[in-house]
């Protein structure tokens, strides 16, 4: 379970256009980040840009939508770590359980259960959406992935891009293309609440410990439960774990199951925190879901959860911190960045791109079977 | 060699007998721009470029089926039917905009074209549609590029056979101003777009507006289409602790906006202002847009009527309910109304009959919209400007009182402006 060994480094200096350019992009990345810090924080201390209160909700929610992407991006980490290919279609699982926890919560509201039962509610819908994902993923794997065993990469993951446009439109067929929107959170669960001594809204804070429970009860299953053993000998060796008498479909199957089981929660976090949904919802978060565990390192659990939490953040508060940084005083009038928001989606990429120029196999680093290794 | 080229000689000769003999005496010669023939029992082929499909249909849905109604209603042109053809859908993009028009050029016996749905449609389209010579009149773009600033300076996509019944954003961004400087008594606004022509247009001609009248601008900022976080951008607006944002955008984002702006310290009393993308019913019912200013176009249509088919605001509400079961997704189902109309008047003006033949001539037909005047529609008396701006241009500010009765909101005008 080592991470990738690089070539042995060479102490010699040699002088390489590769090597120096990589170098060049490392130097003018951190200067770009320190001066654009720099000024925010000139401008923090000359009292302009957002106060700490607007900073501190900004971070909390920047987490919770980096909990999110985390939780969809463990269902990209496992598939590839058990068949070593990308599952293009884990957005469109995702979007499967946002739209059926839609009908669900839309039918509680409208008997009056919504607001009657908030914790209840809440539980249905999630128990809704994890279902659903799990079901769409389990026949994903065993309609268009399965009979693919054993072809080269490259034909599951072009399967993969084909069933995710298939299950956009079919779901754009049966829901119609009109953005639905979820009922505003249910009781007062909208409202701030005091945690560890800061206010934070309810379904924030929510959204944060849903994440972490998810994560823990993953960690257990995987490290500690037999099966959870089985799926980690498969990716690790599918041949040997088979004659182990480890029944590897199975294993897969079940693979699967729990990175649907876990875009599901993925989907209910969604709802509660953006709540307006249509066939096109899973796209986004699925690209950024897949960042957010190459960022960790892909196959790498923790890693997809850490990769998640970050890129929320660089994508929420990176571009005011950084970019916003260069309308400080310090600067001359021209370097200031117009529209600051709009470049949230460059912001996130550039981050990708830059985490894998200073560390190419992922912040914790990558997990790989001996076959992908190979 | 010489036997093709004198058979060739003779299939010229014979065409120009038969051409002579179908004539019955009318000499029709076409101008510089050419002409459609419309032969005996074909019809006149106009063209519907509208946002039918996406984010943005509940807009270019009711504009098609008004074209469609308003063809009904007008009839038929000396002996020939108008076929408006399958809708075509302008995806209220650029690429839309542009692939649909290549579909409308690649027809020489398309006339004319009701379209774009949006601005940033119209922007890619129109440049191919002005060089084959066809005329297209918007219902609902309103960027000042497209036309001029009102002021005499051409639009910078500006193009010969352009009109539009819509209003300029010039003016709504000038009602929208004085309506937060002078009404409401604001000073501090911050500006939000989506990188549209359409929204983009509005908050700079907002800005210039606001700014000449002696207002603040504490930021003008942008979303990106399809963003749904948008805390980020609400912090970035907060830190500037203006007293009114004016958002002019469309509702999927800016749903999010209105969802998530109580997430945000330091905006709990903003004054939100959005226009008229966002007088729409999927973003009406949102609880949250409760209490909202909305720009927009005077929708009090009143006894206003088409001049030319005698069908007021009632009598086409009536038969739209009737046709789809259910009233309009947006406003501007009278401006294509009376941008339909206006079309087919003008083609009828310029027609050519040659017997049981129809002779179209582009330019006339390009002249004859630009000397639009007085013409009346349901929105009011038409007069095109040289750079094809038609509409009576009065904006009215609606407050958006109760998310229980959305009709009534949209008749709840507080503030009307007209240049």
């Amino acid at each position: 379970m080592s991470a990738t060994a690089a070539t042995a480094p060479t102490r010699r200096f040699r002088f390489n256009w590769v090597t120096s350019f990589l170098w060049g992009i490392r130097i003018g990345a951190l200067i770009v980040i320190v001066v654009g810090i720099t000024g925010s924080i000139q401008l923090f201390a000359a009292g302009e840009g957002p106060t700490l209160e607007q900073w501190r909700d900004l971070v909390i929610s920047s987490i919770s939508t980096g909990a999110m992407y985390g939780l969809i991006a463990l269902g990209y980490s496992m598939v590839y770590g058990v068949l070593g290919f990308i599952n293009f279609a884990h957005g469109e699982v995702f979007m499967s359980s946002t739209m059926v926890g839609f009908i669900a919560a839309t039918l509680l509201f409208d008997n009056g259960f919504w607001n009657a039962n908030p914790l209840a509610s809440l539980l249905i819908v999630l128990l809704v959406a994890m279902f659903t994902s799990t079901l769409v993923a389990i026949l994903v794997e065993r309609v268009a992935y399965r009979p693919l065993r054993g072809a080269p990469r490259l034909i599951p993951l072009i399967t993969s891009i084909g069933v995710s446009f298939f299950l956009q439109y079919a779901f754009a067929g049966l829901f119609g293309v009109g953005v639905r929107s979820y009922p505003a959170p249910p009781g007062n669960l909208g409202n701030d609440v005091e945690f560890l001594g800061i206010s934070i809204s309810g379904t924030k804070l929510l959204v944060i410990v849903t994440a972490i429970l998810a994560m823990i009860v993953l960690w257990y299953f995987v490290t500690r439960t037999n099966t959870g053993r089985a799926m980690r000998a498969v990716a690790e060796d599918k041949e040997i774990a088979g004659l182990m008498g480890i029944n590897v479909d199975r294993t897969i199957v079940t693979t699967f199951a729990v990175g649907g089981a876990m875009a599901g929660v993925g989907g209910f976090l969604w709802a509660l925190l953006f709540r307006g949904v249509d066939f096109l919802t899973g796209f986004l978060p699925g690209i950024k879901a897949f960042t957010a565990a190459v960022l960790g390192g892909i196959g790498n659990l923790p890693g997809a959860m850490l990769g998640g939490v970050l890129l929320g953040l660089f994508e929420g508060v990176g571009p005011l911190l950084v970019l916003g940084g260069y309308s400080s005083d310090f600067y001359p009038d021209a370097w200031a960045i117009p529209a600051v928001s709009q470049l949230k989606d460059f912001v996130a990429f550039s981050a990708l791109i830059l985490v894998l120029v200073f560390r190419p196999s992922g912040l914790l680093g990558e997990r790989l079977g001996s076959e992908e290794r190979a | 060699m010489k036997n093709t080229s004198m058979r060739l000689v003779a299939a010229l000769g014979a065409l120009a007998l038969v051409a002579a003999a179908c004539g019955t005496g009318v000499d029709f010669e076409a101008g510089p721009l050419g002409a459609v023939t419309v032969e005996g029992g074909e019809s006149i082929q106009i063209r519907s470029l509208q946002a039918i499909s996406g984010d943005v249909a509940f807009l270019g849905v009711p504009n098609e089926r008004a074209i469609r109604i308003a063809v009904e209603d007008y009839g038929e042109i000396e002996g020939h039917a108008v076929n408006v053809g399958t809708g075509l859908d302008d995806l209220c993009s650029a690429d839309g905009g542009q692939s649909a028009a290549q579909t409308i050029v690649s027809d020489e016996q398309v006339v004319g074209v009701i379209g774009t749905s949006c601005s940033g449609a119209a922007t890619a389209a129109m440049p191919l549609i002005s060089d084959a010579d066809m005329v297209m009149i918007s219902p609902s773009n309103t960027s000042p590029a497209l036309t001029s600033d009102l002021l005499g300076t051409k639009g910078t996509d500006n193009h010969d056979g352009y009109y539009r019944t819509a209003h300029n954003d010039f003016i709504q961004g000038a009602a929208a101003a004085d309506f937060v400087f002078n009404e409401l008594g604001l000073t501090d606004v911050a500006l939000i777009h989506d990188g549209d022509p359409y929204t983009n247009g509005l908050t700079n001609a907002m800005q210039d507006a606001f700014e000449g009248l002696g207002g603040t601008i504490t930021v003008h900022t942008a979303v990106s289409k399809d963003q749904t976080d948008m805390v980020p951008v609400l912090t970035e607006v907060a830190a500037t602790s203006p007293q009114a944002i004016f958002f002019p955008i469309f509702p999927a984002e800016g749903t999010f906006i209105v969802q998530q702006i109580g997430d945000v310290a330091g905006l709990e009393d903003v004054v939100l202002v959005g226009a008229d993308g966002l007088i729409a019913d999927n973003f009406l019912v949102v609880p949250e847009s409760e209490g909202m200013y909305f720009s927009g176009p005077d929708l009090r249509f009143g006894d206003q009527k088409s001049g030319v088919t005698g069908v007021s605001a009632d009598d086409f509400l009536a038969n739209y309910e009737s046709q789809h079961g259910g009233p309009p997704t947006a406003p501007f189902w009278a401006h294509s109304y009376d941008a339909t109309i206006m079309l087919l008047s003008a083609i009828e003006a310029v027609a050519v009959v040659d017997g049981d033949v129809l002779h179209i001539d582009r330019q006339l037909l390009r002249d004859e919209l630009g000397k639009t005047a007085n013409f009346e529609g349901i929105t009011g008396n038409l007069t095109c400007d040289e750079f094809g701006d038609c509409a009576s241009g009065k904006i009215t500010v609606i407050l958006h009182a109760s998310v229980a009765d959305i009709e009534a909101s949209k008749a709840n005008v507080v503030f009307s402006f007209a240049p």
